[in-house]
């Protein structure tokens, strides 16, 4: 009797779907030892001297640790001419990037709050010609950018970069706020001007206090955007106003003394640093954005 | 006394489409208004257009004697309740009652007074530091009404206010609205597209259709003498039969015949109704069509039914039937013997008939 | 004059931003369109010459190597990373347990800088101290790879380290794109006794087409604008062999003075941009309104 049970036939294919289950984790591990291994190998290189890394080995861990490519990679490496490490670079992205963010994300609300919630004729037209902006490829806006900059008196400063990183941002920040207010009901504006609320009112009191989620998102999209610039950054910048990816290609690339693979590795963690802490921190707004701005544009 | 709202030729439209055509509505004050119609029809639009949410195209609107073609709805002394509450999701329930008193600069202290006697009115006192997130659909609602009471103002605008409530909660707000506004004496305009809602509350019914208004009156003249079969069929639940029938004048009154299939058609005679033309159609309400054992006076006359379908309701039982090539419903007692594919003796009162022209669907008589 | 500040609030509001994006995106587009029909060099002239930009470009055997190599890269880029990262999906969709931290490690290389990117790669990739070395240093004396430094072969560097930083966001997106199909669906297909890869391949998959569109759009939009990773990984080089229209551009503004080039070569990157986007945005914007 115990012969014609189900469970004779199925045991080879439970066996099956075990061998599966173990080749389908393998296959991701694999996959994740291919994703992490740049990271590696660019931590371990900055870990090591110069000589141990003449040896040939990427992957193997520092026979002895050093910090000595950080230290140079922070304030010592140079950058063409001058030798001050990645250090004023880092600050001079801080300094763009945050007012860069703050009001491209304030903008962006008050555009997407008039356009969700305030519709009037040709709002949408408005939007469609905003939301094309953000395709461009920037190539196309480079050349009269440089003049525009030139005739405002900001070519070459960080007011002009941060300038050029709120225009061209805003067509995202517009659309994110956007899609976010335009779930909400029309109602609630509605019934705050029947309760005597105008504009800026009923965006501080009751739009604002609900878009939480929405700025997070916003902050941390444009944040990663302006910090990972280059184009605009080597276009528009000069010697002292860079920002630390144009550094960081600088001390790469530079032509000048001994290459110091370590400290390339350790500039380049510092550049990356600032994005990967909030991709850990706050990664799954950063996944929102990056779709938000992609499944919905 | 002047009217508490009064609009005049009003029209609205969007780009080239009408949405509303032609509109003419005035209410006293403690009126209960009820706009009622099928989706689409305007109703809701008019009512933002008496709050100011959308402009006017044309014609003259009036609050309280005053115009309000050009006045925001903040300053037009209204509040308004909406289907879907509306209740701003950051702010506790006291502060969504308040806002608008906050906006307004009122003092502090007037505010809790107020706030404290409508929490009081509303029973909503224990949920007043809750967020609406943490409401269920009925105490959203009472909130909502909070806010609107709290204004206290000339004319509470309601949006479909019920409509997303369960059926049971649903009647039961209904009657305390209608408690509340016989305890207030307060001005009310109300959409709904629930005719049981207009006829329940209303003491004056709008019905609108595709932007036009069909019929302005009280919840009975809507009933008994509806103005065009729109109306007919659209009030009333079961709708009104409406059977396509011929007749012919005598000395006795006018005799109504509805033909029948595979049977003789039935003839009906009404005295009162004269001059009516050859063809019509005939609006029975299905509570005039009752069984013969029933038999009430009147003008009562009796004719055998084949029955098609019998729906009991409890306090009532629906028979079906087909007569002038309609479905014609009766509605009969609990206990009718009345069976499917049987005939039923089934009287037919004419006293509340309504005669409509098959050509222009108006009424006749 | 209240009650018309009141009603125009919302469109003085948008007006800034509306104003900024008709200039600098709409008229500097029509400005380097204009520019692009002059025989400016090192400053740009107005006087309308034709096509004359465009000759030059079809005739620049550089442009046609970066030309060139924008298809190659952009179409391996794009085939490779959508079934790199559909792959993943459907894999990470199986009921995985340390789903969220592997889900994490695929995609942490989207925060990076493309420049971090290719300076990673770069160095991975020098066949003097880099992969090969090490290869080597594990006793297979033989092993070669010097793609970096081929010019035939270092484009396709950048093929593997534009889908190692992007192939996890495709599978972002191809993830929630399995999880919001209908689960009753798929409950049915499983009762019905559907294998498995049979509901993958008939129910799941075709019902993700707007998937495929929207990584498809993006990942196409990425290759074109490709500018910072072939700076950081090859600088274009060897020679010119990595050149993509965007270092190209880039070149001619820049350093080499030919503001003229510059223009014409923007203006067929937009294009190239416009005849896959607009369709695309067109459609969305479309059935939003409707």
């Amino acid at each position: 009797m115990a012969d014609i049970s189900p469970y004779t036939e199925a045991r080879p294919s439970q066996a099956g779907k075990i061998a599966l289950r173990w080749g389908l984790y393998l296959l991701l591990g694999l996959f994740a030892i291919f994703y992490l291994m740049p990271l590696f190998v660019m931590v371990m290189t900055s870990l090591k001297s110069l000589d141990e890394i003449r040896t040939g080995d990427l992957i193997s861990l520092p026979r002895e640790v050093t910090f000595d490519a950080w230290r140079t990679a922070w304030s010592g490496a140079c950058t063409g001419i001058q030798c001050e490490g990645m250090r004023p670079y880092f600050w001079n992205s801080m300094l763009i990037a945050i007012p860069g963010v703050a009001i491209s994300t304030l903008l962006g609300a008050m555009n997407g709050y008039v356009i969700s919630q305030w519709n009037f004729r040709g709002a949408n037209i408005i939007f469609s010609l905003m939301l094309f902006g953000c395709f461009i490829p920037f190539q196309v806006v480079l050349l009269p950018m440089a003049r525009m900059l030139g005739m405002m008196g900001i070519a070459g400063t960080i007011p002009g970069l941060i300038f050029v990183h709120v225009i061209y941002g805003l067509g995202f920040t517009t659309l994110f706020f956007r899609n976010y207010y335009v779930s909400i009901p029309s109602e609630l504006t509605k019934a705050a001007k029947v309760d005597g609320a105008g504009f800026f009112r009923i965006f501080w009191s009751i739009f604002l206090p609900l878009s939480i989620p929405i700025i997070v998102v916003t902050v941390i999209w444009q944040f990663t955007q302006i910090w990972n610039d280059f184009l605009f950054g080597v276009s528009f910048s000069q010697a002292g106003t860079q920002p630390v990816t144009v550094a960081l290609n600088n001390i790469v690339n530079s032509t000048t003394g001994v290459k110091e693979y370590n400290v390339d590795m350790a500039a380049a963690i510092i550049a990356a640093l600032p994005t990967l802490l909030v991709y850990v921190v706050a990664g799954k707004y950063f996944v929102r954005g990056l779709t938000a701005g992609s499944v919905k544009g | 006394m002047s009217p508490i709202l009064e609009i005049n030729n009003l029209f609205k439209s969007y780009g080239s489409t009408e949405i509303l055509k032609d509109i003419n509505v005035s209410i006293e004050e403690g009126d209960f208004l009820v706009l009622v119609g099928p989706s689409g029809c305007g109703k809701s639009t008019l009512l933002n257009c008496i709050a100011g949410l959308e402009p006017i195209s044309g014609g003259a609107l009036s609050i309280g004697g005053r115009d309000m073609t050009t006045v925001s709805p903040k300053d037009r002394d209204i509040a308004m309740v909406f289907q879907s509450y509306a209740l701003y999701p950051t702010m506790t329930v006291a502060k969504n009652i308040t806002f608008g008193m906050k906006v307004r600069g009122v003092d502090a202290a007037t505010q809790a007074e107020k706030l404290a006697y409508v929490a009081q009115q509303l029973q909503i006192e224990p949920l007043l530091k809750r967020k609406p997130g943490q409401l269920s659909g009925g105490q959203r609602q009472r909130v909502a009404m909070g806010r609107a009471l709290v204004r206290d103002p000339k004319l509470f605008l309601f949006d479909e206010p019920l409509s997303n409530l369960d059926a049971k909660l649903r009647v039961e707000m209904r009657t305390e609205l209608k408690a509340l506004h016989q305890r207030l004496g307060a001005s009310m305009v109300y959409v709904t597209h629930d005719q049981i809602e207009a006829m329940t509350l209303a003491t004056k019914i709008v019905v609108m259709k595709g932007g036009v208004i069909q019929q302005i009156g009280t919840p009975s003249e809507i009933y008994n003498r509806p103005a065009n079969l729109f109306v007919a069929d659209f009030m009333g639940s079961p709708a009104m039969n409406l059977i396509p029938a011929k007749t012919r004048s005598s000395d006795a009154g006018t005799h109504i015949e509805i033909a029948r299939e595979n049977d003789a058609p039935i003839v009906l005679s009404d005295s009162k109704n004269r001059d009516l033309p050859q063809d019509v159609i005939l609006g029975v309400r299905p509570e005039d069509i009752a069984d013969a054992a029933k038999l009430a006076g009147g003008e009562a006359q009796g004719a055998e039914c084949l029955i098609d379908i019998v729906e009991p309701a409890g306090a009532d039982t629906f028979a079906v039937m087909q007569l002038g090539g309609k479905h014609v419903t009766a509605r009969l007692h609990s206990e009718t013997t009345a069976a499917a594919g049987l005939p039923q003796k089934l009287t037919f009162d004419l006293g509340k008939a309504s005669y409509f022209s098959p050509d222009t669907g108006l009424r006749l008589n | 004059m209240i009650k018309w500040l009141e009603d125009n609030t919302p469109k003085m509001v948008l007006a800034p931003s509306f104003i900024a994006v008709l200039i600098f995106v709409y008229g500097f587009i029509a400005w380097t369109a204009w520019v692009s029909l002059t025989r400016s060099r090192l400053l740009p002239k107005y006087e309308i010459e034709g096509f004359i930009q465009y000759d030059r470009l079809f005739a620049s055997p550089r442009w046609d190597t970066a030309f060139t190599n924008l298809f190659i890269f952009g179409i391996l880029f794009i085939v490779i990373a959508m079934i790199l990262g559909l792959l993943l999906a459907i894999l990470l969709d199986q009921n995985i347990r340390t789903e969220g931290a592997l889900r994490t490690i695929y995609l942490y290389p989207m925060a990076l800088s493309m420049i971090v990117t290719g300076t990673a790669w770069k160095w991975i990739l020098n066949p003097g101290l880099g992969l090969e070395a090490t290869v080597r240093g594990w006793g297979y004396e033989n092993f070669t790879f010097d793609w970096l430094v081929n010019p035939d072969m270092a484009i396709y560097t950048i093929v593997i380290a534009a889908i190692w930083q992007s192939s996890g966001f495709v599978m972002a997106l191809f993830l929630a794109g399995l999880r919001s199909v209908d689960g009753e669906i798929i409950k049915a297909a499983q009762v019905d006794g559907i294998p498995t890869w049979r509901v993958y391949t008939a129910i799941i998959i075709p019902s993700m087409a707007p998937i495929f569109l929207s990584a498809f759009i993006v990942l196409s939009h990425l290759a074109i604008k490709s500018f910072d990773l072939v700076i950081a990984l090859t600088g274009g080089g060897p020679g010119y062999a990595t050149d993509l229209p965007a270092t190209y551009m880039y070149a001619m503004a820049f350093s080499r003075g030919d503001i003229g080039q510059a223009a014409s070569s923007a203006m067929i990157m937009m294009m190239v941009v416009f005849t896959i986007v607009v369709p695309y945005l067109y459609s969305e914007l479309r059935s939003k309104d409707g």
